[in-house]
């Protein structure tokens, strides 16, 4: 069984929702980079949502973007981001691990190479920000070629065309859009996903994970009341590293505590 | 589902987040229905011929050139209102913007032409306008920033990355991304994704339109080249639109070779570039080995983009038309001798062109027609220059 319908299999089983942590690869250095990701899964992460530094993130607002913007100051390539990659599946065979990047980093290797590189490195999802379905199907075939999850957004704009399109193409999870706008924990999630996730549930999309404007537990526990198999939070977490650049004990013992926080949120009932 | 072809060959596609994909339809519904409206196409034209001052003349240089055998003829958009030809697809896009039921617009600019165009429909139509640009252009383009100012909208300085029209760009989109509800997306050139390059080209497509009809008036035969600076590429789209389907005519672009193609200062995207995605486009673009964007480098603010429009990758794969580069220091001369031979003093921008339909003309060896699309004036680059020459003069 693939790591994501397990690991959704064993959180129902415990009647509770995921908790998944978005940071950037290299972000602010390789090595704490590093220790950041066995952190953030020490802590009680249930998956991992990593992004690869990119020079034009245009659905990230200013957190992510200065997350970009340490690790290519860092001297973090894409090559690296998958040696990183592969010491961390190595360490932790159970966990999902999810890719969320930009579509002229997988084009720049020709999308197969990318995502054998990728499906070498332990990687079981890939989510191209600025790939929409109505562009998908090249991604989409590398993705079934390489035994990888291609990650399906619904934004709350989504049509019935393409709440369709997802229910015949997701897998893994579905990255649900709790909100318009680009990622940024400053304009806060819009709870009221009941009505988006009846529908996703209604043409058999694959479980959905609530993004955008999540950093509190209080909107982890509503998005699972509402019906999302977990929520993900990207620019809180990144704040924390953002706070602590002058102190990389302090830096991951932050991380630790928000995490531990936020999963504990996500107990059902 | 789309109505239009999203793609030019291979080029082209709508590489954005999937929130923005119903703005994108909406665009492309609303630019259809517009055509075929009798009552849109009427105001659109009425603006173009009363307030824009449409047509632009078509001037016969008459000192520039020395070659006997060559007639050099400047398609006149510096005359447009607003200083540049970006007027007449900003008019359109605005009214498209008006028919959505939008109030707001979302603009990025280079040179600050585009921005300044932006301004004055807003400011004519009753539409709210914000524009963005890299704090590095507000610097070199100050006039044009206080021309935007003053005609109502705001101006945002862009600091991210290069702080240039790319990261301009990234900044529009996030915008339009959280407000595409209120606001349109008016997007200045004839890149980005579909339906933009169409409709930027279709709006444009007037400027190859009147000089077909003048060079035909003038010389009872089509031009043997024409020839328009390329960075995004809404100039010389719109002049190469009408001649596509004539094969007689060379079909000539010129982008910016900065400080020379073999160094890494230059934005010369299909001269140079390799394949890529960027601002929702597959297209020529500027990259390093695994896909990071790199900053191009123009002494001309607007032709400084790592992109192009995927028309033009299109045109230059399938070899309609051919692409060049000129440098800075031929767009400076080219700029300089304009204004000393004929009285006219262009656009940095279209300097580039000129500066190559100049070669093309001194190696003329039989009797030939070149048009140049004379994209922009050059007051806005005045200071600039002035910086650069010194008293060089």
């Amino acid at each position: 069984m693939e790591r994501y319908a397990e690991m959704f299999a064993r959180l129902d089983a415990k009647n509770e929702g995921a908790f998944v942590p978005f940071v950037m690869i290299g972000d602010p250095d390789l090595a704490q980079s590093e220790a950041i990701i066995c952190q953030l899964v020490e802590s009680g992460a249930d998956a991992l949502e990593l992004g690869i530094p990119y020079s034009d993130p245009i659905a990230d607002g200013p957190t992510i973007q200065a997350a970009s913007i340490r690790a290519h100051k860092s001297n973090v390539t894409v090559a690296k981001c998958f040696e990183l990659l592969t010491r961390v599946r190595s360490k932790y065979p159970q966990v999902p691990i999810g890719l969320l990047l930009y579509s002229n980093l997988v084009m720049a290797q020709s999308i197969d190479g990318f995502y054998k590189k990728a499906s070498d490195a332990g990687v079981d999802s890939i989510l191209v920000a600025d790939v929409p379905i109505r562009e998908a199907a090249p991604f989409q075939k590398a993705a079934d070629a390489n035994g990888i999850s291609q990650i399906l957004i619904a934004p709350p704009n989504a049509t019935d065309e393409t709440m369709e399109k997802i229910g015949e193409y997701s897998k893994g999870y579905t990255y649900l859009l709790g909100r318009a706008g680009v990622t940024g924990a400053e304009t806060a999630v819009e709870i009221p996903a009941a009505e988006l996730i009846a529908k996703l549930t209604a043409h058999k999309c694959a479980p959905p994970l609530l993004g955008f404007g999540i950093s509190t537990p209080a909107q982890v526990k509503s998005a699972i009341d509402a019906g999302a198999a977990g929520a993900i939070s990207g620019s809180a977490t990144v704040n924390l590293i953002a706070a602590n650049l002058d102190d990389n004990d302090a830096m991951l013992s932050a991380l630790g505590e928000f995490v531990q926080s936020m999963k504990a949120a996500t107990a059902k009932g | 589902m789309n109505q239009l072809d999203t793609k030019f060959g291979e080029f082209g596609g709508m590489y954005v987040p999937e929130l923005l994909i119903p703005a994108l339809d909406q665009l492309e519904k609303a630019f259809l229905d517009a055509k075929d409206d009798p009552s849109f196409n009427e105001e659109f034209l009425g603006l173009l011929k009363d307030y824009a001052g449409r047509p632009t003349a078509m001037t016969l240089t008459r000192n520039l050139v020395s070659n006997p055998k060559v007639k050099l003829y400047l398609k006149r958009e510096d005359l447009l209102h607003g200083g540049a030809h970006k007027t007449n697809q900003v008019l359109g896009q605005a009214l498209l913007t008006k028919r959505m039921g939008k109030t707001e617009v979302i603009a990025e600019t280079g040179a600050g032409q585009h921005g300044v165009a932006t301004a004055l429909a807003c400011a004519l139509l009753g539409l709210k306008a914000r524009i963005y640009m890299g704090a590095k252009d507000v610097e070199r383009q100050a006039p044009n920033v206080f021309r935007m100012k003053l005609m109502g909208a705001e101006v945002i300085p862009v600091n991210a990355g290069s702080g240039t029209l790319k990261d301009a760009v990234n900044e529009a989109m996030r915008d339009w991304s959280a407000n595409y509800d209120t606001a349109h997306y008016l997007l200045g050139t004839a890149a980005g994704p579909h339906p933009f390059p169409t409709i930027v080209r279709e709006y444009h497509r007037m400027i190859g339109e009147e000089t077909r009809a003048q060079i035909l008036e003038k010389e009872g035969r089509l031009p043997d080249a024409v020839v328009a600076c390329v960075g995004g590429g809404s100039n010389a789209i719109g002049m190469f639109a009408d001649f596509i389907d004539e094969p007689s005519v060379r079909l000539v672009g010129v982008e910016p070779a900065g400080k020379g193609v073999h160094t890494k200062e230059h934005g010369a995207t299909i001269v140079t570039g390799t394949k890529g995605i960027l601002h929702g486009a597959y297209t020529f673009i500027m990259q390093d080995h695994e896909g990071q964007i790199e900053e191009s480098y123009s002494v001309s603010a607007g032709l400084d983009y790592p992109a192009v429009g995927p028309q033009h990758a299109y045109l230059a794969e399938t070899g309609r038309a051919e692409y060049v580069a000129a440098t800075d220091e031929e767009a400076l001369n080219a700029f300089q001798l304009l204004a000393r031979k004929e009285g006219i003093i262009p656009a940095l921008e279209s300097s580039h062109a000129l500066a190559h339909a100049l070669n093309m003309a001194d190696e003329a060896e039989e009797e030939t027609i070149i048009v140049v699309n004379l994209s922009g004036r050059g007051d806005k680059d005045l200071a600039h220059v002035t910086k650069i020459l010194g008293d060089k003069l």
